[in-house]
């Protein structure tokens, strides 16, 4: 054991390189990296506003179950004995979505009021994947939304069929991110929470309304059908309710009433078409948010 | 240092791309930016050595954030041109911004997320290599005293923690030139001064460049070399001594009723120009003390109180804009970057 000698304890193991701080360049790498940090802040604060969740399910369930639950008896003509909570069931998915992303794009506006947009747009990423991942971000919260309101479907008489659930889910992504989107470029201009909320009342109500979410298309005025076929949301709304109706036993004569389609100068538009549609406009919606963001 | 700290020297030790040359870290010629009729920057030129601190001094409204801003890439110069870290401003923009870190005067953080993950959300946007981040954090975090406190939502937080939060996110991706846009303002002496000590160390440990604006004559001195920018031109740039030695004259300030007559008597028997500044008639002096019996003697203006001080950076600046920063900001400069950053709000 004498021979053993320790070690001198100022003797100092030769130190390590430099952890050396290289930030990788630019390109289609970081870009993507920007759309997900983008998108998964969106989620994390989400998550933490346990009191949007639930207010932005408030007024689908209002309209769904008081208007709809209200209106049934002197509705109950006009729908073909289906309960007209049922009739509005689709609306009522597409309109948890729709306040739900359009809360997403408003964190547009609060990012710039909190002076967090600064962080963003000062970043080595293009503004191009920042906007993509506020929309991503923004449709899936809603998406989720959808889920929550789609989970209420037995109490108005529509099971759980898991053919729906993709296709309204899908559809509800697609819807969700069209108005984030809208809701992006609108965001970019308007500065103040106010104004961005009320612009987005005013446009989204209207929008809402028009596009069948609450009544059948079947038997409208004519300047009513022409409001409707220009309103985007027409093409998101009758694909839900496809969907969501292919679940019920409807008569004949119900399906011709509440599911008469969409015509375009007597031409029925096919499903895919109104998809068509929706995609083609979220797509403009994000061209010209991203635009605005370049410009900003 | 190292020997002082070597663990900390060696996760903090950098390199950022070696695209830009050891010389200059920043290199300004001839930047203009116009607003519409306004010219906030008329046409600057200067450069920043790789490692010192530099400050940019002036009152708001003289072009301080503006030139900032254009330096950091969010503004486009209207004329002129800017390297920074070796990448040209607006050719290589992201080259630019890979390689600087800001600090604004107005907080940027998400109040909704926790310190932690502010700074995750900046390591991923600059793409800070993954593996390094937990230890990239934990150093810059430790470095402002916000470590303990890193899971806390930033909501909770104190306007000086917010503040160094934001240098410490500053640093995180490790840049080769900090700017900080008046790091101190609106925060109280006790926090302002942690602030510098937090800078000293960091000029310590990290081998980084410094470009700040600020107001506060004070703070100027912690700078190795400072620009007095005035009404959008650079109107001198040397070391703070330097620019001291520069006026050579002691700045003596009367308390007196009738100012205008003190004005008048100083010019006809010393011929000496006073001016007004902060309510006090000001005149510089060389052997100011020597100066105060001679005064009393033969002014003939009742006076009622007397100061002497040895040039400041207060003096430099009025030797060169003929006003204390005070006054020049009382008189109601706007910068129109600052404008235009409020009205967008």
């Amino acid at each position: 054991m004498a021979t053993t000698s320790t070690a001198p304890a100022s003797k100092v193991a030769p130190a390590p390189p430099p952890v050396r701080v290289v930030i990788p360049p630019g390109g289609l790498r970081a870009d993507l990296r920007g759309i997900k940090v983008v998108w998964q802040r969106e989620l994390i604060r989400f998550w933490r506003d346990r009191l949007r969740i639930v207010t932005s399910l408030f007024q689908p369930l209002i309209f769904l179950f008081v208007l709809g639950g209200g209106l049934s008896h002197i509705a109950s003509g006009g729908t073909e004995g289906v309960d007209l909570r049922t009739f509005m069931f689709p609306g009522a998915l597409a309109m948890a979505v729709l306040f739900t992303a359009m809360f997403s794009a408003a964190s547009v506006v609060w990012d710039r009021e909190y002076g967090f947009l600064r962080e963003m747009l000062v970043a080595p990423v293009r503004r191009g994947s920042i906007v993509l991942g506020k929309c991503f971000g923004g449709a899936t919260v809603a998406s989720f939304q959808g889920i929550l309101v789609m989970a209420l479907a037995p109490l108005v008489g529509v099971p759980y069929a898991p053919l729906m659930i993709l296709e309204v889910l899908a559809l509800q992504l697609l819807l969700a991110f069209m108005i984030t989107a809208f809701g992006v470029m609108a965001a970019v201009r308007i500065t103040q929470m106010q104004a961005f909320m009320a612009l987005m009342q005013m446009i989204v109500m209207p929008l809402l309304f028009l596009s069948g979410a609450l009544f059948p298309l079947s038997g409208l005025p004519r300047w009513l059908a022409v409001l409707n076929r220009l309103d985007p949301l027409t093409y998101a709304v009758n694909p839900i309710r496809v969907a969501v109706f292919r679940q019920i036993d409807l008569t004949p004569a119900a399906r011709a009433a509440l599911l008469p389609g969409i015509t375009w100068f007597g031409w029925q538009v096919p499903l895919a078409v109104q998809v068509l549609v929706v995609a083609a406009f979220a797509l403009a919606m994000l061209q010209i948010a991203i635009w605005q963001f370049r410009r900003a | 240092m190292s020997d002082v700290a070597p663990t900390r020297a060696r996760a903090i030790a950098l390199a950022a791309d070696d695209g830009g040359g050891r010389a200059s870290a920043v290199e300004v010629r001839g930047l203009v930016k116009r607003y519409g009729e306004l010219e906030a920057v008329r046409g600057i030129d200067f450069d920043v050595h790789a490692g010192e601190t530099f400050g940019f001094l002036g009152p708001n409204g003289a072009g301080k954030s503006t030139t900032i801003s254009m330096l950091c890439t969010l503004v486009r110069p209207d004329g002129g041109s800017a390297r920074v870290a070796g990448h040209d401003v607006v050719a290589e923009r992201d080259d630019v911004r890979r390689n600087i870190g800001l600090v604004f005067q107005d907080p940027t953080l998400d109040g909704y997320l926790s310190a932690a993950e502010n700074l995750r959300f900046h390591a991923e946007l600059y793409g800070v290599p993954k593996a390094l981040v937990p230890a990239r954090m934990q150093l810059v975090l430790e470095m402002v005293g916000l470590w303990e406190r890193r899971d806390s939502l930033v909501s909770t937080y104190s306007g000086g923690m917010k503040r160094r939060l934001e240098i410490a996110r500053g640093l995180l991706h490790a840049p080769r030139v900090l700017f900080l846009d008046e790091p101190t303002v609106g925060l109280d002496p006790q926090t302002r001064s942690s602030i510098w000590r937090y800078i000293e160390e960091l000029k310590a440990a990290e081998e980084i460049t410094i470009f700040l604006t600020t107001h506060y004559m004070d703070e100027a001195e912690h700078c190795d070399r400072i620009g007095i920018i005035d009404q959008g031109r650079v109107i001198a740039l040397d070391t703070p001594e330097a620019l001291k030695a520069s006026v050579g004259k002691d700045r003596v300030q009367l308390q007196v009723d009738d100012a205008d007559a003190a004005i008048a008597a100083l010019r006809d028997r010393f011929a000496l120009e006073a001016t007004i500044a902060e309510g006090h008639v000001t005149v510089a002096v060389a052997g100011g003390e020597e100066f105060v019996p001679r005064l009393f003697a033969e002014l003939g203006v009742p006076i009622r109180g007397v100061s002497v001080a040895r040039p400041s950076l207060d003096d430099v600046f009025m030797s060169y804009t003929g006003t204390t920063i005070r006054d020049a900001e009382a008189a109601g400069g706007t910068d129109p970057m600052l404008a235009m950053m409020r009205g967008r709000r």
